[in-house]
């Protein structure tokens, strides 16, 4: 419980970026925050990246995916960014399909994503 | 009686006058050849064997089985390996063990012509040449296939060219037959220039692939997914209409995937899907964030 994962606000999305080996407990601490943080923001969007991150197993998996259905249920919507190929691979070869959650290559590219998803229904 | 003696006796004792008869013959029978094999590799060569030769005949050489040898086997695979090297043929290969009888058998001669035991003799020496030339067969196919092998990974690489379209759109026809290996080497290919080029959007040209089974259809299945966990869309197209046939008798789920006719029209659907962002219609000048 020493250690946790920081989360930064961007506008009205927030940042979660995952430097250091993710663990069970700090995945479900990361989860408990975020949630807690979308709330506190008013978030729309929550970017999650994963790019440092050289394994991921079917719990975090599992973890990333609650995530994204809590976030959905605030009205935010969740991005995995940064996936490596190797963790990928190993994802859909464990059948972790991590469905209903968006991913872009990078940061940047889930930003962009995530504006586009929030401002299209404001628009429409 | 003898059960050997006298051949243990000449590989240990006259180890030097044999190596030297046994390379005078290996350029009578015409397979010394230095263009090919130095001759110093050579001479170490045949000093190598005998001197394993001479060790084996510390124990009963009747029971000598050298494919239970380590010793054996790695020197024997060693003497193959330098001649696949360079092209030997297998006959000669062989051949250089064989001729190794003609000095060894003349010893025996020389001590027990006349005798009761020569015949006996003689047939165990040949035994085990006989044997050692078995082994050198087996380690010449085990490193001639080791030399394909090597070359079927190769050719792997050589033939999942991932070619980059457009800005941010990678593309990669396959050609051929697809197995495990082989979708496995795209998929990992494939994913890894996602990240390089920072595509995000990856067209799987299937034209050139003659079947699909149910195995390469999930590993598309897979490539597809992993691709999209990692932030990219693939498109597959080029599927043939006897594969698409396949695909739909095998009852495979292709609905999560976006199938195209041809690389072209996957193509033209990519630019249209990003006609309202202008800066992706330029080729390829804008800068790839990265």
């Amino acid at each position: 419980m020493n250690s946790r994962i920081p989360i930064l606000k961007i506008g009205s999305f927030l940042l979660a970026s995952i430097q250091v080996e993710l663990d069970d407990e700090l995945a479900v601490s990361l989860q408990e925050d975020l949630t807690q943080a979308i709330t506190k923001h008013g978030a729309k969007g929550v970017l999650i990246d994963v790019s440092s991150m050289e394994i991921i197993d079917s719990f975090i998996g599992r973890v990333l995916g609650n995530v994204a259905a809590c976030s959905r249920i605030l009205d935010a919507v969740t991005v995995v960014v940064g996936m490596r190929p190797a963790v990928a691979i190993t994802l859909v070869e464990m059948g972790v399909g991590l469905h209903g959650i968006r991913t872009a290559l990078n940061v940047d590219r889930g930003l962009a994503l995530l504006r586009e998803a929030t401002e299209r229904p404001a628009a429409g | 009686m003898s059960n050997g003696l006298m051949t243990a006796k000449i590989l240990r004792e006259e180890k030097d006058e044999l190596e030297a008869e046994w390379l005078e013959s290996l350029s009578e029978v015409g397979i010394r050849r230095p263009e090919l094999l130095p001759d110093a590799e050579l001479r170490q060569q045949c000093e190598e064997v005998l001197g394993l030769l001479a060790e084996a005949a510390e124990g009963d050489l009747a029971d000598y089985e050298p494919s239970n040898s380590a010793d054996a086997r790695e020197l024997l695979a060693e003497i193959s390996h330098s001649r696949v090297r360079v092209g030997v043929s297998p006959r000669e290969n062989t051949r250089f063990i064989l001729t190794l009888k003609r000095p060894l058998f003349r010893r025996l001669f020389d001590r027990a012509e006349g005798t009761e035991e020569l015949s006996e003799e003689v047939w165990l020496a040949n035994q085990v040449l006989d044997r050692l030339a078995l082994l050198i067969v087996e380690s010449y196919q085990t490193s001639r296939e080791s030399v394909i092998s090597r070359q079927q990974e190769e050719l792997l690489e050589l033939s999942t060219p991932v070619v980059k379209l457009w800005n941010g759109v990678v593309a990669l026809p396959l050609i051929g037959t697809l197995d495990s290996s082989r979708t496995q080497v795209v998929m990992e290919t494939l994913l890894e220039r996602i990240v390089s080029t920072g595509a995000d959007t990856a067209i799987l040209d299937i034209t050139g692939v003659s079947t699909v089974d149910t195995l390469v259809a999930q590993h598309l299945l897979k490539t597809v997914e992993a691709a999209r966990l990692m932030g990219a869309d693939c498109i597959i197209s080029g599927i043939r209409p006897q594969i698409a046939q396949t695909i739909v008798q095998l009852g495979l789920d292709l609905s999560s995937v976006t199938t195209k006719a041809s690389l072209a029209d996957a193509f033209a659907y990519v630019l249209e899907r990003r006609a309202d962002d202008a800066a992706y219609l330029d080729p390829g000048t804008l800068e790839t964030d990265d």
